[in-house]
This record gives structure tokens, C-alpha cells and sequence, in this order.
């Protein structure tokens, strides 16, 4: 079972390096959202702090939603999903190592992005430091729960607007709580409580999810 | 008709007996809402007393209250229905699922846009981002993503599973709406009605609410009713009793009426 997890995120990893260009156009997304802000904003670089968690979070969760697409669609159209389905290994695992891989390739990124777009929009060192734990636990999280909506809309008609539209409203506490942690570290409050909920939704998501997300391919395929 | 069979029950659960008997039901529920809607709101209206903080502006507590109680009801019973569904393959429970969610998103909006015309008086806001009005705004996202889904995917069977993950998945919110003023520090008061509690309210007001409950779950039977026959002639329109019924209701015109007067129905 651990041959087959590495053997499968080994080529996740290997077939996404094949086309960096995917993994590269969700940074430069992030990237390019966040600078919109100031310059749709204004420069005031006090204003810019204020919101800085907020739009670093919401620009972190849109890059990640938009990669998600790609999570199951390759396989399923060249018919290595159908495989992974029938084989003997539990699907769940399998997911779970797609799913890995995707946070590898878009999370992860998106993390160590973090502190140049965070000193951009004003944060300081403290701030940002808590602004990457807080990605660092949350991005695995919406991958975790992207990937059930993935394969809920596998192969449907205007599948990527549609898996926003049910994927966001489930997003939405990991952004309440994952931004209103590094608000807190800004006004020098405790963000014990925030990273407790953030680390209970990723142990939640952890178990839950791959099982959400095999249960959906299945209910896709057949 | 031995209500006490088993199997009484268990046939209500194909399409074809039960397109008739929620036929029966629709005019019935739908007359029982009428008249306690009124009852309810005669009660609320007229009888209960003014509020002493609020005067009488808190009287859109009793359509804000019972929506918002039915929009949390009408997602665990859709959940319901969906596990049923993905667990029995029944196609019937698929069926009332899709036929709960429009209902269920209506009362959220209602009690979402109830509360802030509510909101206005007495807090001086129409919103707040505090915890309860947040999710239940994420109810209501909820509800239209179920909709959408469902209406995404041809294949009436995907469809029905797709959506049943998909609100089971989102069930977590409904405890969290309910606990949202013990939990957090919101604006929205905390629950003066409880199962378990005696009640701090005054007894015509709470009458007059649990009244405007009921009328809303009557109301909620007939429209589901209505919703899930349409739906039955919808997914069996390629059998038998279907083609048969709607022939039926044809003939019953006053047109083709003395055509078939020969024949034998």
C-alpha cells in the first residue's frame, strides 16, 4: 500500500513538472490578484496592512480553486481514473496521494509566495510569519475539500464556475478563521483559538475528506 | 388501508402510489397553512402584547423565527431524504430531496431578509458579519450549490447521488448556525425557546410562533408535494401509468369528453 502511494505521487509530481506551466500560472494568479488590490485601492500603506490578511487569504483560496480542476480531469478523459477506481487498492488512499501531490504543486507555492506579497501590502515580519502557518495548515485544507467538489462535477457542463459555486460556501470558516488569525497577530492578540479551529479542520478534513472524495468519483464514474 | 402494515408504508415508496396520495395531500396541507397562517398571525399581530424594549417592531419575529427554524429543518431533512436515497436506491427519496431544497432556500432568504428588516430598528444595521448571520448566509449558499448541481448533470440518477454528497457534506453548518450565538460573542440574541428549557418568552408570543411554525411546515408539505409529483411525471415520463395518467387528465376535458362517451373507462 505505501509502494503504491509513492509510485502514484511520484507521478503526479513527474506529470505535473512535465507542464510547468500549470503550476506556474496558479502563482503568477496569486500573484497578479494580489497586486490588484493596490492598485484598485489606493496606496496608502495603512489601509494596505488593515486588509492584507483578508486579500492574501482570498487571493490564496481563488489560485487554489482554480487548480482544482486539473486535480481529476486528466485521468478521468485518458481513463486512468476508471483504473484507480477498479484496482485493488483502497481509493481513498489513492485520492488522498492526488491530493497530496496537488497541494505540493499549488499550496504548497502559494506559502512561500506569501511573505514577498506580504511585505508588498505593508505586513510586518510577526504578521507574516503567522500569515505562512496559517496557509501552511489552511491551504491543505482546501485542497482536502476541493477535491470532493472536483469529482462531484467531473466531466459537467461548465464544471469550473459550478465547482466554485459549491466549493466556496465550504471555504468560507477556513477563511474566517485562517485570516482572522493574522489579524489578530497584527493587533497583538492571541491566535491560540485560530489555529486550534484551523488545525481541527485540517485533522477533520484529513480523515473526511478522501473518503468525501472517492465516494465522489464513484458516484462520477459509474 | 391498515395503516399498521409495514407494507402500507413501503408502497408509498414507488412513484406510481404515491403521485396519487400527494395529490390528495397537496389541497389538504395547503388549506391547513392557510388557516394557521392567519390563526398565527392574528395571533401575533393583534393579540400578543408590544414588547417593552421594542415595541411593536418585534412583531416580524414571528415569520423571521419560524423561517429561520424551517430553513435549518428543511437542509437536515433533505439530508435525510439524500442518504436514504444514496443508501436504498430508492429513486422516490432522491426525488423529495430536490423537492425540499427551493423551499428550504425561500425560507432562508426569507428569514435572512426578515431579520434584516429587523436589523434596522433595533440595531441600527441592516447587517452584521457576526457568526449566526454568517452562516446562515452560507446556508443559503448551500442550498442554491445543491440546486445547482442537481440542474448541472443530466443523468437524473448522477445527479441525485452528486447532490446528496454534496448536501450531506454541507449538514456540518446546520449545528453550527444553531450554536453559533453559545459559541461565539454575536449580535443575534441567544435562544430564549428550547426543547429542554421552559420558555422566557411571553405565552401568547410563543403561541403565536409555534402557530406560524406549523403553518410554515403545512406549507412546506404542499409545495414539496406539488414540486415531487412534478418531478415523478418527469423521470417515469417513459412509462406506462404516466402516459396513462396524463392521457386521463386529457380526456377529462369537456372537448374530448363526448368523443369518448362510448368508451369503457
Amino acid at each position: 500500500m505505501i509502494t503504491v502511494f509513492r509510485c502514484l505521487l511520484w507521478r503526479e509530481m513527474t506529470l505535473a513538472l512535465r507542464r510547468k506551466s500549470e503550476i506556474l500560472t496558479t502563482m503568477l494568479f496569486f500573484v497578479i490578484v494580489v497586486s490588484l488590490f493596490p492598485l484598485g485601492i489606493g496606496p496608502e500603506i495603512d489601509t494596505l496592512r488593515e486588509i492584507a490578511p483578508g486579500v492574501l487569504w482570498v487571493a490564496a483560496l481563488l489560485a487554489s480553486m482554480l487548480s482544482l480542476n486539473r486535480l481529476f480531469s486528466d485521468d478521468y478523459i485518458d481513463g486512468t481514473l476508471e483504473q484507480l477506481i477498479i484496482s485493488s487498492q483502497p481509493l481513498a488512499l489513492l485520492v488522498f496521494g492526488k491530493i497530496l501531490a496537488h497541494w505540493i504543486l499549488t499550496g504548497l507555492p502559494l506559502v512561500l509566495l506569501s511573505p514577498v506579497l506580504g511585505m508588498q501590502l505593508g505586513m510586518d515580519a510577526d504578521s507574516i510569519v503567522i500569515l505562512m502557518l496559517t496557509l501552511l495548515i489552511g491551504t491543505p485544507v482546501l485542497s482536502l475539500i476541493g477535491a470532493v467538489g472536483a469529482g462531484l462535477t467531473l466531466g459537467v457542463r461548465g464544471g469550473g464556475v459550478l465547482l466554485s459555486l459549491l466549493i466556496l460556501p465550504l471555504y468560507i470558516p477556513v477563511l474566517i478563521f485562517g485570516s482572522g488569525a493574522v489579524e489578530s497577530a497584527q493587533a497583538g492578540l492571541g491566535v491560540e483559538g485560530h489555529f486550534s479551529l484551523l488545525g481541527a479542520f485540517l485533522f477533520a478534513s484529513l480523515v473526511l475528506a478522501p473518503l468525501g472524495a472517492a465516494a465522489s468519483l464513484r458516484i462520477s464514474l459509474d | 388501508m391498515n395503516f399498521f402494515t409495514k407494507a402500507f408504508w413501503l408502497q408509498l415508496s414507488s412513484p406510481k402510489t404515491f403521485y396519487p396520495v400527494a395529490g390528495k395531500l397537496t389541497p389538504l396541507f395547503m388549506a391547513i397553512a392557510l388557516v394557521l397562517t392567519v390563526v398565527g398571525l392574528y395571533y401575533g399581530f393583534v393579540l400578543a402584547p408590544p414588547d417593552y424594549q421594542q415595541g411593536d417592531s418585534y412583531r416580524i419575529m414571528f415569520i423571521h423565527v419560524p423561517a429561520a427554524w424551517m430553513s435549518m429543518w428543511i437542509y437536515v431533512v433533505m439530508c435525510v431524504f439524500a442518504i436514504i436515497g444514496m443508501v436504498w436506491r430508492t429513486r422516490l427519496s432522491d426525488m423529495m430531496a430536490g423537492a425540499l431544497a427551493p423551499t428550504g432556500a425561500m425560507f432562508t432568504f426569507l428569514a435572512l431578509w426578515t431579520g434584516a428588516l429587523w436589523g434596522k430598528p433595533t440595531w441600527g444595521t441592516y447587517w452584521v458579519w457576526d457568526a449566526r448571520l454568517t452562516s446562515e448566509l452560507i446556508l443559503l449558499f448551500l442550498y442554491f450549490g445543491f440546486i445547482a448541481l442537481r440542474a448541472a448533470i443530466d443523468d437524473p440518477q448522477r445527479a441525485a447521488r452528486a447532490s446528496a454528497l454534496l448536501a450531506c457534506v454541507g449538514v456540518i453548518n446546520v449545528p453550527i448556525i444553531y450554536f453559533s450565538v453559545k459559541w461565539w460573542n454575536t449580535l443575534h440574541q441567544g435562544a430564549s425557546v428550547g426543547l429542554t428549557q421552559k420558555a422566557t418568552m411571553e405565552e401568547t408570543m410563543l403561541s403565536a410562533m409555534m402557530i406560524m411554525t406549523f403553518a410554515f411546515w403545512a406549507y412546506t408539505f404542499a409545495v414539496a408535494f406539488m414540486r415531487v409529483r412534478n418531478e415523478i411525471l418527469e423521470r417515469e415520463k417513459n412509462s406506462a401509468w404516466v402516459a396513462q395518467t396524463l392521457s386521463g387528465d386529457a380526456s377529462s376535458d369537456s372537448v374530448s369528453q363526448d368523443a369518448n362517451v362510448g368508451e369503457n373507462k
